[in-house]
């Protein structure tokens, strides 16, 4: 297929962009296969430059032969084109909505892609799990490598190499696998070097109605347990919602079966009640009636901060078992590739120190939500103003970097990374020139060659010149556990992103640039002091010496 | 003292309010004539002035023992176990006592406490501060000129003596206005600005009833007009709501008819009353003080609260107040049913919006002493200084703090004080003030927030507890120190290059230079002799490093304690699965 196909009218003169906090500029629009550009004549700087795959709505509007056309995008941002001749708004308005909906996702941008800097380190190749588990082989021999989903037979959303009890073999594996939702046996998340405790993850047990058990499940989870030692099943649904999956197929462990671990049920809502959740929270952010009452109780009605504490919740439940009780923790839920990933990234991020940098958290990224199969190619298709709703559409992965705000804002020394760095995560997911958050699992990403054919964005975001945005001045390595307080009164709504259209952030990024002088400069000063100290003892002794010869 | 009984309990345990786990400190509590001291196992002092405590609440006796409850005034709530039942009681009382005084002179002075009547108040320093400040602003000038007219507080009680009016306007209008005007408080100058020539007048209700009139009101509030020579119309502003200001009109009292006067637009704001405020934000606290609450049952208690509502009506009144200036060069008349309560935060935070110099330390303070000491807040009755009429008790300038808070906030980098000094402000005495970058103010959304370190400041385990502004300030200190210690380093470096130049020349014009050995010898010892001052200084940056005090707070404290709420859910699963 051609994009020509599908752009009429390629290029409109005298459309006038509106934007907030910006004047209005005229210039020329410009439709390529994937970008929107406005470029005012004067200057010939572009004004505009904006991706297809961010739109997720438009409205358009008929003025006489004026039309207007509304979008709204995936990163919440709204702007308006007034565009002259009605043809022309009908044929721009067509083609971005053709362009914006592209069905395959070889037609995406990250294909077409072509990076302008030099790749000093293929991002692809950054965090590989070989190199990951060698974190952990150092401290423990009880677990391993296995590859027994090389070909993706076992668990098509598993990536090829996953970590595994050391006493299990890949027969039993299979075996499990089937037992578990999607194929998704119990694998190690992560390892506590401390408490030499685990955190893992599944999809729920097939146990039916009638029950059934698995002789194999309950070997490898019983396999990480010291013997005399117990562990916790934290199921991320509430108990209703487990017993009623059930009906389908599905379950929940039987504590007959499983008599060394206790099951804890923490609901973690999913889907469509979090999409609802981001609609209503955009849109009362976007309500430009200024009423207190009304703001309130709209962002009460929204359940976002709800959500928000469920998860965190859920997370410091988890950290508390690893760290506090020294016991392991098995975590699912239905497949175990949502809310299962959100509670196990966080309870990292507040247990080790190593994902509060910024390799750390990539590795993190890497490892929990693209290897660990969340779908994120459905889950990103649309954002907050898309009015066909599909039902495998959710938030998840913004929940998760919304969370990480939280923690981060409560403990602004403790990460490398600053609000920016999760800000283009977000973006990164719903729209980019990167192949990274393409596709729903390491399968689907084999087969479309994303290494081969696009680029990856840790490639691009790890050049130091693009890191020095994103990294925190304030950060110093802290090496301790972080608790979070997820009482009301601590969660604030994360006006960066929700806010970030409708204020403007000319004095917070001055007061920011401002502190990054401060902490520059006292860097500064202390070498320098350190310096002049040196130079004094230098002469104090010479003179000394010449004094005393 | 006579009122204490007990001055020293052991075994006290203190309970953290948001803690599920019943985690507590046991320590000593001692009673002092004027605080409270309560010191933990791990030596740290925590200090109640009494002055501070706003209820004292003995509970049920429980196993561990007698429960005393005390809130105070800044928001902090302590909950003490003592052993015994008699000591509870004897502290109770004591404190009882304690915290009301029913005289002025057994108040605890501190730096900003109205100890006499507020017009007492206005001697010494802070009149000719005032006098400059009025300067500052450009007045007198062609248009306003200093009234004598009460002089010795003659024409009204609770103005100061100083008082700035348009020239044209005669002492018989003054006086015949200030017999209209409820407790004799008639327009006066709050703040002029300058290039705009436009004013921000204050005053109380007018005595206007249904139909009364006074011709001196209407020819002050003309000549204010007219000492305004860019706009031809002002603006009176009554900051009730209009409901009330109608209801003010059967006692005899109201707001001025548009009719009857030249050249003004008339105009409600709809700021609530004293009493609202009172139980909007004891709503507030007690939604706050609710352990383990759902974020929607936080949200529905902090709207039905309808505390930042009335922030927010606060916040616009003073940005109307801004605009009108800064747009429309109007001058503005301010005044609500006295003039002394809404009108005080809707001048104060107005002159703050339009002037940077309020933004400042001092300006700040100035600010505070011209529109709410000078002007009459009733500080004591409003903070409960005095054992008085408990509805007099209102949260006025907590409220302007807050709306402060809230611009700090939304602009950070205009403000030389930080949410430490507000909250230290608090402390003491309620006061405020506003500023002027107004032409972004009034476009702005203002998502107002929940203060979380107002209410909670006392609350170990709700987090954030680091400021990244006290650490950026702190920060910010310690350059100018290292800056000084720069240059004191150089000049001392210099001193022993002069020295040595000397030396060396006069060392060279007598003996010949064995240059090798010192300098060989001197690169070993350097070594040792470097470590020392390098580590010296990271000594002295660590004192006042707040990551310093940040590690301490994780060892001790944090990682031992555990999130509250989590806790609990924690618990109830445990017991359910």
């Amino acid at each position: 297929m051609e994009f020509a196909e599908l752009i009429k009218t390629p290029r409109v003169d005298n459309v006038v962009l509106h934007r907030p906090f910006y004047p209005a500029v005229e210039g020329t629009l410009c439709l390529t296969g994937h970008h929107l550009i406005l470029s005012s004549r004067q200057d010939n700087t572009e004004e505009l430059w904006l991706l297809h795959s961010n739109i997720d709505a438009i409205d358009k509007r008929f003025v006489g032969s004026l039309g207007t056309i509304i979008i709204k995008c995936k990163d919440f941002r709204i702007i308006q084109l007034d565009i002259p001749g009605m043809e022309e708004c009908l044929n721009i308005a067509s083609s971005i909505e053709a362009l914006s909906t592209l069905d395959s996702i070889t037609l995406m941008y990250p294909f077409f892609y072509r990076p302008m800097f030099e790749v000093i380190e293929d991002g692809w190749h950054s965090f590989l799990p070989e190199q990951e588990f060698k974190l952990y082989s150092s401290a423990t021999s009880q677990w391993r490598l296995s590859y027994v989903n090389k070909e993706f037979a076992v668990c098509p959303t598993y990536p090829p190499i996953v970590i595994v009890p050391e006493s299990i073999d890949d027969e039993t594996l299979r075996k499990v696998a089937t037992f578990r939702h999607g194929g998704r046996f119990p694998v190690l998340s992560y390892y506590h070097q401390k408490s030499k405790r685990v955190i893992m993850r599944s999809g729920q047990p097939l146990t039916g109605t009638n029950g059934r058990r698995c002789k194999e499940d309950e070997k490898l989870i019983n396999a990480t347990l010291r013997a005399g030692s117990r562990g916790y099943i934290i199921d991320t649904r509430s108990l209703n919602v487990a017993q009623q999956a059930r009906a389908k197929g599905g379950g929940f462990e039987q504590e007959a079966h499983y008599p060394q671990w206790r099951r804890i049920h923490k609901s973690i809502e999913r889907y469509h009640i979090l999409q609802e959740s981001l609609i209503k929270l955009v849109e009362a952010c976007n309500d430009q009636t200024h009423n207190m009452d009304r703001w309130l109780s709209k962002l009460e009605a929204s359940n976002w901060l709800t959500h928000i504490k469920e998860i965190l919740t859920a997370a410091c439940l988890v950290a508390q078992c690893i760290d506090r009780e020294e016991a392991s923790v098995l975590i699912h839920g239905t497949e175990g590739t949502d809310s299962t990933l959100q509670v196990t990234s966080l309870a990292q991020i507040i247990l080790e120190p190593r994902s509060r940098t910024i390799r750390g958290f990539e590795a993190l990224i890497e490892r929990e939500w693209l290897q660990a199969g969340h779908p994120f190619q459905q889950r990103c298709a649309q954002s907050a103003y898309c009015n066909t709703k599909q039902k495998w559409e959710a938030p998840v992965f913004l929940l998760f970097l919304d969370c990480v705000w939280q923690i981060l804002r409560q403990f602004p020394c403790s990460f490398e990374f600053n609000e920016n760095f999760l800000i283009m995560l977000f973006e990164h997911a719903y729209a980019s020139q990167f192949g990274t958050f393409l596709g729903n699992s390491e399968s689907e990403r084999c087969k479309l060659k994303l290494q081969q054919k696009t680029m990856s964005l840790w490639s691009w975001v790890n050049q130091p010149s693009k890191l020095s945005k994103y990294t925190n001045p304030l950060f110093e390595a802290n090496n301790l556990v972080i608790w979070p307080s997820v009482a009301p009164q601590s969660l604030l709504l994360w006006e960066g992103i929700f806010l970030r259209w409708n204020r403007s952030s000319k004095y917070l990024d001055e007061a920011y640039e401002e502190m990054v002088n401060i902490i520059e400069y006292n860097k500064e000063l202390q070498a320098k002091v350190n310096i002049l100290r040196r130079q004094l003892a230098e002469l104090e002794t010479e003179d000394e010496m010449q004094e005393s010869p | 003292m006579e009122h204490i009984r007990t001055t020293k309990v052991e075994q006290v345990k203190l309970l953290d309010r948001f803690a599920t786990n019943n985690k507590s400190l046991t320590g000593t509590l001692y009673l002092t004539a004027t605080h409270l001291l309560f010191i933990d196992s791990l030596q740290k002092e925590t200090w109640i002035l009494h002055h501070h405590i706003a209820s004292v609440e003995k509970l049920a006796l429980t196993t561990s023992g007698c429960p005393l409850v005390i809130q105070c005034k800044n928001f902090r709530i302590v909950h003490f176990i003592v052993p015994r039942e008699r000591d509870c009681h004897d502290i109770y009382n004591s404190l009882l006592q304690l915290s009301k005084q029913a005289k002025y002179e057994d108040l605890y002075a501190f730096s900003y406490n109205p100890k006499q009547n507020d017009s007492e108040r206005l001697q010494g320093w802070q009149l000719i501060d005032l006098a400059e400040e009025y300067k500052r602003m450009g007045v007198p000038n062609s248009h306003w000129e200093l009234s004598d007219a009460n002089q010795e507080y003659k024409i009204c009680e609770t103005y100061p003596r100083e008082l700035y009016v348009p020239w044209t306007a005669k002492k018989t209008v003054i006086v015949g206005s200030s017999k209209f005007r409820s407790k004799g408080r008639f327009p006066v100058l709050s703040y002029y600005h300058q290039d705009k020539k436009a004013a921000i007048c204050r005053c109380s209700q007018p005595l206007s009833g249904f139909s009364a009139r006074c011709m001196e009101d209407e020819r002050l509030l003309e000549a204010i007009s007219k000492a305004n020579p860019v706009n031809c119309y002002m603006y009176v502003v009554d900051t009730r709501p209009k409901l009330n200001a109608m209801a003010n009109r059967a006692a005899g009292k109201g707001y001025e008819n548009e009719d009857n006067y030249s050249s003004i637009r008339f105009q409600f704001v709809g700021i609530e009353n004293i009493h609202v405020m009172r139980s909007s934000l004891q709503k507030l606290l007690e939604v706050n003080g609710t352990k383990g609450l759902s974020v929607n049952d936080f949200y529905s208690g902090l709207e039905s609260s309808g505390w930042l509502r009335h922030i927010k009506a606060v916040m616009d009144a003073a940005i109307f107040l801004a605009r009108a200036i800064m747009v429309e060069n109007a001058s503005v008349l301010v005044h609500c049913s006295d003039g002394w309560d809404r009108t005080s935060q809707v001048c104060s935070l107005g002159s703050l919006l339009l002037d940077s110099y309020y933004r400042t330390i001092r300006g700040f303070m100035v600010l505070i002493e011209k529109d709410w000491i000078s002007f009459g807040h009733k500080f004591s009755e409003r903070c409960g200084h005095l054992d008085g009429d408990p509805k007099e008790v209102s949260p006025v300038f907590t409220q302007f703090l807050e709306c402060v808070w809230h611009l700090t906030e939304q602009f950070p980098q205009a403000f030389e004080f930080n949410e430490a000094f507000l909250l230290q402000i608090h402390e003491h005495i309620h006061s405020c003030q506003f500023g002027n970058f107004l032409g972004n103010c009034q476009k702005e959304r203002e998502e107002l927030k929940f203060w979380r370190n107002m209410y909670h400041q006392f609350d170990q385990t709700l987090h954030p507890r680091q400021s990244v502004f006290n650490i950026i300030m702190n920060m910010n200190e310690q350059n100018k120190q290292l800056e000084k210690d720069i240059k004191d380093l150089e000049s001392k470096i210099k001193q022993r290059k002069n020295k040595q130049t000397d030396d060396i020349l006069t060392k060279e014009l007598l003996h010949s230079v064995h240059p090798e050995s010192p300098t060989l010898k001197t690169s070993l010892r350097f070594k040792e002799q470097t470590r020392l001052p390098v580590n010296d200084s990271l000594r002295t940056i660590e004192g006042s490093s707040p990551a310093d005090n940040r590690y301490s707070e994780y060892a001790e404290e944090f990682s031992k304690s555990e999130p509250a709420v989590v806790s609990l859910e924690y618990g109830v699963a445990r017991m359910t699965c």
